[in-house]
């Protein structure tokens, strides 16, 4: 089995983060590293792969100067290989945008089953990889929170308002994981060092077939007019705890009228 | 091109309209354009009253999709009319797991972008801008379309307060079936519902959650103590939803619901950003937490800097004695 994983490679979420006064879009400099909410999708795909016994899976991402950082942690632990498109015509793309080149990039590698994340840490607009099934003509589930594949279907327990729906799905198609649906395996030193001859295919704008004035800034129909400081909340009163912290809230609770 | 017709997507639970399908037709209204909604299920003219009771002249009904999950029929009966000439100049998205799949998958049906989390739209009389939280809400960014009609904005519940208009009831028109092909396999098999006593976690007067601080999911019972004798509801950081002591539907923050009590007690919570986007917006904020460092102090109305463990019971008999 082909599967697929989505990798966003994204500025460290830890370190403080910025617009470009300019552009309004991301600062993205300097190292970027594999998005948190990926590696959920990684080591599901590692498992489904191993369950299936066979086939691997390939990672596909977008990320801009070549950047690889990112993908090397998902090849250490396990995936076979990766299919990067960086190309400096796509700073700046939308989400539909970054759909139409991601769609491109996974078509390459005729997966069974994709694999995203329901949304990025530093972007969560969380349209894209609906947006990329749609492109590929592929059936989606989103919010998957349990995941199995079998008899060329895969069977999702997918997170609703009320608790979870069970959804079968022919494959190929899409699915989106939330967090800790899987326990991400830490790469091994071995891993580490294998992933660094793994393949990772660059690929460019004009490669997948497509016009670079309908992606990036070019191809956006979209643009930030504006980004201002929100309200503040007025700072509050700070008690530390010395066995009264307590009697600070029931009277907080008395003047709210909850009791 | 002015804004002459705003299409709201409405969703349903239960054979009602949800809250935030009110709030979006509500802003659609008050927008000044004709407002219609794009309904889907079985039980479309039962909801019709009341999506004209907020300003819906006309609803279009996809009809009973069966089993299928809502995304690739409905985006694709939205596409159909839009392509069939009858094009909305706006179209407001709730921000859920189905309105999510319904705007990504219309998107690419019209090859129009899509703006998400969206938490305010202004509009002044051709131009509509939107606005959005970052970096958990200390910023705010102001956005709009600069291409063609339709304009899809995806907005987050509580973005607006949903008032009835007292409008009649609005014509129900069947909106046509397109093919489909393999983008409609997704089959729902069964529906479970996870058991839910006291209010619900996004419409609760009070919310009491609880993070990685409680040490353990053993720990939890003390936070749904506590919500049930404040009559509110218990929720969670996506830490400890992550971590799997509690579930998914619990969770308050960017990924999971957006709250917005009048108190809202957070406990054993830092303040990520990803929490903080989901809860900032609570009339009263209070905080538990041992590090006087936290961020969710920034926000706090009354900060407690001090150990859940101690402080929660304490309350809790306090509480109890209080009858």
């Amino acid at each position: 089995m082909n599967v697929v994983v989505c990798v966003k490679q994204i500025p460290d979420p830890a370190a403080p983060q910025a617009l470009d006064p300019q552009t309004h879009t991301l600062v993205r400099e300097g190292k970027l590293i594999m998005d948190d909410s990926d590696a959920y999708g990684v080591e599901m795909g590692l498992q489904l792969a191993e369950a299936a016994g066979g086939g691997e899976v390939t990672l596909v991402s977008m990320a801009p100067g070549g950047e690889t950082s990112g993908l090397r942690t998902a090849l250490a632990m396990g995936a076979a290989k990766a299919i990067l498109v960086s190309d400096d015509a796509l700073k700046g793309s939308d989400a539909l945008s970054t759909a139409k080149v991601l769609a491109k990039a996974i078509a390459r590698a005729e997966p069974d089953l994709v694999i995203a994340a329901t949304e990025s840490t530093d972007g969560y607009t969380g349209t894209t990889p609906v947006q990329v099934a749609e492109l590929l003509g592929f059936p989606s589930v989103s919010f998957a929170k349990k995941v199995s594949v079998g008899d060329g279907r895969v069977h999702v327990e997918r997170q609703t308002e009320a608790g979870y729906d069970e959804v079968d799905c022919p494959l190929p198609a899409v699915v989106t994981v939330t967090a800790g649906v899987v326990e991400p395996r830490y790469p091994s030193f071995k891993g580490i060092m294998a992933a660094k001859s793994k393949p990772v295919d660059q690929l460019t704008v004009a490669d997948l077939g497509l016009d670079a004035a309908q992606v990036g800034a070019a191809g956006a129909r979209q643009e930030v007019t504006a980004v201002t400081a929100a309200d503040e909340r007025k700072a509050g009163e700070i008690v530390v705890d010395e066995g009264d912290g307590y009697e600070h809230i029931v009277r907080f609770l008395e003047q709210l009228k909850l009791v | 091109m002015s804004i002459d017709k705003v299409w709201v997507l409405a969703e349903s639970a239960e054979g009602v309209p949800t809250s935030i399908t009110l709030e979006l037709l509500t802003r659609a209204r008050s927008m000044g354009a004709v407002t219609e909604a794009v309904a889907w299920g079985s039980g479309t003219a039962g909801l019709a009253g009341e999506l004209g009771n907020y300003g819906a002249t006309t609803v279009y009904d996809v009809g009973d999709i069966g089993d299928a999950l809502p995304g690739a029929p409905v985006a694709g009966a939205m596409a159909e009319l839009i392509v069939a000439g009858n094009r909305p100049d706006v179209i407001l998205v709730p921000a859920s797991y189905d309105g999510r799949d319904v705007a990504a998958r219309l998107s690419v049906r019209l090859d129009a972008p899509v703006i998400t989390n969206v938490v305010d739209v202004d509009s002044d009389g051709d131009s509509v801008s939107s606005q959005h939280g970052l970096f958990g809400g200390a910023q705010v960014a102001t956005a709009r379309f600069t291409g063609a009609h339709p304009w899809i904005f995806v907005v987050r519940a509580k973005s607006f307060t949903a008032e009835a208009s007292g409008g009649a009831a609005p014509q129900v028109v069947a909106a046509p079936a397109p093919e489909l092909g393999a983008t409609n396999g997704a089959k729902v098999l069964a529906r479970h519902a996870e058991e839910r006593t006291g209010p619900k976690l996004d419409e609760a007067d009070v919310v009491v959650s609880g993070g990685r601080g409680l040490g353990g999911a053993e720990h939890y019972a003390m936070i749904e103590e506590l919500a049930k004798l404040l009559h509110g509801a218990a929720g969670a950081s996506r830490a400890i939803v992550d971590a799997g002591w509690v579930p998914y539907s619990h969770q308050v923050g960017q990924t999971g619901k957006t709250v917005k009590p009048t108190l809202y007690v957070a406990c054993g919570i830092s303040g990520a950003t990803q929490h903080l986007v989901g809860m900032k917006g609570s009339k009263n904020i209070i905080a538990i937490n041992k590090d006087q460092d936290a961020p969710i102090f920034s926000v706090a109305d009354l900060g407690i800097v001090g150990d859940v463990h101690k402080v929660v019971p304490k309350l809790i008999e306090a509480l109890k004695a209080h009858g």
